[in-house]
């Protein structure tokens, strides 16, 4: 049973990051753009927020920096790619590769100039960071340990997530972005800002995949800077968006069950079911094909994939 | 217009991303373009070695990095610091040095190139320090037979040019069995693994360390979780907090980066790092990290080569020539830690103590091994596929 609960939290834990970057790519891809910068975004967003952490020693400036930085990241693809209208594929793949680089070389740069020959985030951003001391709450038995006793990166995903959702259903901005994305053309003659939507979306998508990757750099990496600190989930976020139909709220717990499946090899006793770890390892994605391959057998179901996406928008060829 | 601006934009980004990531090497090959090429054959001398000598100033050392040196802790930053203190026990200058970070061991043709680059840069000399490299490093030895080539971590050799270099980190992780064993209060110790029972390299590491936890302390066992991956940071915090969550409250990996050591540090327990000092980054947790000193194989590889001594013959050093040991205990070791160290340090110097000596028992109930032998270096290095009898995989 204690066993299980900790499973649980692990796999929070683990589907914490795969949340901020396929929240962001929902609302990106809803813009009718395939960002496949996700893992470069979130590179540059934990490269910038792990810095502003380890000079300010403050986690909310650290997180502003992330989300920033993952906007800025964002700000260049949008600018190739709505206003310039470079091939979003090439684009969002120059975006990964050039923002794992920036990372990289802005984290070796520091770290040569440190005289301790390690970056090691001070200790009061490490306390407040890794949270899970709510008074009274995080101490109530399973209970507390299941839902209070985590890092505020959780807390913020999920408010994230929980607001994208309305956003996207229940304002009048998010009818806007829908309609970019099923047909910017339409949405167009219907008055709506084409242009500054996809902006102002991709840009926003950017930031929360920025805080996702502050998250893989102070919690996964424990708060000591290491290289290629994402380490690929910018990539499974991709995935998940298709998983998770291209919604918010489903992206909350389809993250959570990704996160499940990846630690799972961890702490299903290799006694009950001896199966290779290789194929623990390939789970997450076997699933993901089979969830494809149902939704699409299923006439019924929506299938939310914005018509638009991928295709860029010729004001002139309307 | 918009098009070609576009692309424009797009080929800045490409080019800035370069920029950034070869920003080292391509400063260090303008600086070698000077010296000769010419001069690699070298000079003739009374060679007991397979090769000609190579004069001390002729001599161009190549080496191939699978990451960048500068990442602080891991792999990459061990070999470095080894090829740095070869550079200055031999007194070379920084021109006769060529590193090739960031290449890819699964892809056969960046590790060509790069090793092209090098030979074409002028190297007489190429240290390759992953696995991957082996079977180019063997290819490019019959194209390339005036260039010496070594390879770390593999087994091939063709007792000329090309050779291959490992160690016996078994014996420094012996040590740090001890020290774990001494420090556990659960009688539980967790191993992240970064290979499986497969890998004879990680399960001679996990056997040696169980076995030193048990030359002290017979009731512990050693929990391993495999992460399936040499590189793996999220996988390996996993697995970390999943042998805490087992109970375990000594922390040892076998893998690239200090995340264990930071879980360990998170949740109030100990570790055991590897490859460099790791107390660095997780200071309140790690007693002792299993570290290479490289700079012992590099310096003796490169003097050998000058000397004309060199046999091409694979290197498997071990503690008593300096190449593995563990560093400084921490004062979180438990009393008494620093003296069964230092016995079992002389005992495998002084008395030829292999630790895979004698009949071993595993753990599904069979023995390996005969009493009064020990294991071969082959077996060693190439078909450990077994636990010691206190390892626990589930």
């Amino acid at each position: 049973m204690s066993m299980l609960i900790k499973f649980l939290v692990a796999a929070v834990g683990a589907g914490t990051p795969l949340l901020f970057g396929t929240v962001g790519e929902i609302l990106t891809e809803k813009t009718g753009h395939l960002n496949l910068g996700v893992e470069g975004m979130m590179s540059i967003g934990a490269c910038i927020g792990f810095m502003a952490g380890y000079y300010t020693d403050n986690f909310f400036i650290a997180i502003l920096a992330g989300a920033a930085a993952g906007a800025l990241g964002a700000l260049i693809y949008a600018v190739l790619t709505v206003t310039f209208m470079a091939n979003q594929n090439v684009t969002g793949l120059t975006l990964t590769i050039f923002g794992i680089g920036f990372a990289n070389f802005i984290g070796i740069f520091v770290l040569s100039k440190s005289p301790e020959g390690t970056l090691k985030l001070p200790e009061k951003i490490t306390a407040a960071m890794r949270g899970g001391n709510i008074p009274a709450l995080s101490k109530l038995p399973v209970v507390g340990e299941l839902l209070f006793s985590y890092s505020p990166f959780v807390y913020i995903g999920i408010a994230i997530a929980v607001a994208c959702a309305w956003y996207l259903n229940h304002t009048k901005a998010g009818l806007s972005l829908k309609a970019v994305g099923e047909n910017p053309g339409a949405a167009d003659a219907a008055g709506i800002k084409v242009t500054s939507v996809k902006y102002r979306n991709i840009i926003f998508g950017g930031a929360i995949c920025g805080i996702g990757g502050v998250y893989c750099a102070m919690i996964i990496n424990g708060g000591v800077w290491i290289s290629n600190n994402v380490g690929g989930l910018g990539w499974i976020a991709v995935a998940l968006v298709i998983f998770a139909n291209w919604q918010p709220a489903y992206a909350i717990w389809g993250s959570f069950i990704f996160g499940a499946l990846r630690v799972l090899k961890y702490y299903i006793p290799q006694s009950v079911l001896p199966f290779p770890i290789a194929f623990y390892d390939m789970l997450p994605f076997l699933i993901t094909a089979l969830v494809l391959v149902i939704s699409s057998m299923r006439k019924s179901g929506r299938i939310n994939l914005p018509a638009a996406l991928g295709l860029n928008y010729f004001r002139e060829e309307r | 217009m918009k098009k070609l601006l576009s692309l424009l934009a797009v080929s800045a980004m490409v080019v800035s991303l370069c920029a950034c990531s070869n920003g080292g090497s391509t400063q260090e090959s303008a600086e070698t373009t000077e010296s000769s090429s010419d001069a690699e054959t070298g000079t003739e001398g009374e060679s007991t070695g397979v090769m000609p000598a190579i004069a001390k100033e002729d001599i161009k050392v190549g080496v191939i990095h699978i990451t960048d040196p500068a990442e602080g802790s891991g792999y990459t930053y061990t070999h470095d610091l080894g090829i740095q203190g070869m550079q200055s026990n031999i007194g070379l200058d920084d021109s006769q040095i060529v590193r090739k970070n960031n290449v890819s061991d699964s892809d056969a043709t960046a590790i060509e190139n790069a090793i092209r680059e090098c030979i074409e840069e002028g190297c007489n000399v190429i240290f390759a320090t992953s696995w991957g490299f082996m079977d180019t490093c063997e290819a490019l030895s019959e194209e390339f037979p005036d260039v010496i080539f070594s390879h770390g971590t593999g087994y091939k050799c063709n007792g000329v040019n090309f050779n291959n270099y490992f160690g016996r980190i078994y014996q420094a992780r012996y040590l740090a069995g001890i020290a774990a064993g001494l420090k556990t209060e659960s009688n539980k110790l967790g191993y992240v693994a970064a290979m499986g029972q497969e890998n004879s390299e990680v399960t001679g590491g996990v056997n040696a360390f169980a076995m030193g936890a048990y030359s002290v302390n017979p009731d512990c066992e050693v929990y391993v979780k495999v992460t399936n991956s040499w590189f793996d940071p999220e996988g390996e915090t996993q697995a970390a907090q999943a042998l805490v969550d087992l109970g375990c409250d000594v922390i040892a990996q076998h893998c690239d980066t200090p995340n264990p050591q930071t879980v360990a540090e998170q949740n109030g327990v100990w570790g055991v790092g590897y490859n460099s000092d790791m107390s660095k980054d997780a200071p309140d947790a790690v007693l002792t990290s299993v570290m290479w000193d490289w700079s012992v194989y590099y310096t003796f590889a490169v003097q050998s080569i000058i000397d004309g001594t060199w046999t091409g013959e694979n290197y498997f050093g071990g503690m008593a020539d300096g190449l593995v040991n563990i560093a400084p205990l921490s004062d979180l070791c438990a009393d008494g830690t620093q003296e069964a160290v230092d016995a079992a340090r002389a005992q495998i110097i002084d008395e030829g103590f292999n630790v895979f000596d004698g009949v071993i028992e595993t753990n599904d109930g069979s023995t390996v091994g005969e009493e009064g032998s020990t294991l071969s270096d082959s077996d060693i290095t190439g078909s450990m596929n077994w636990y010691f009898k206190n390892v626990v995989v589930k």
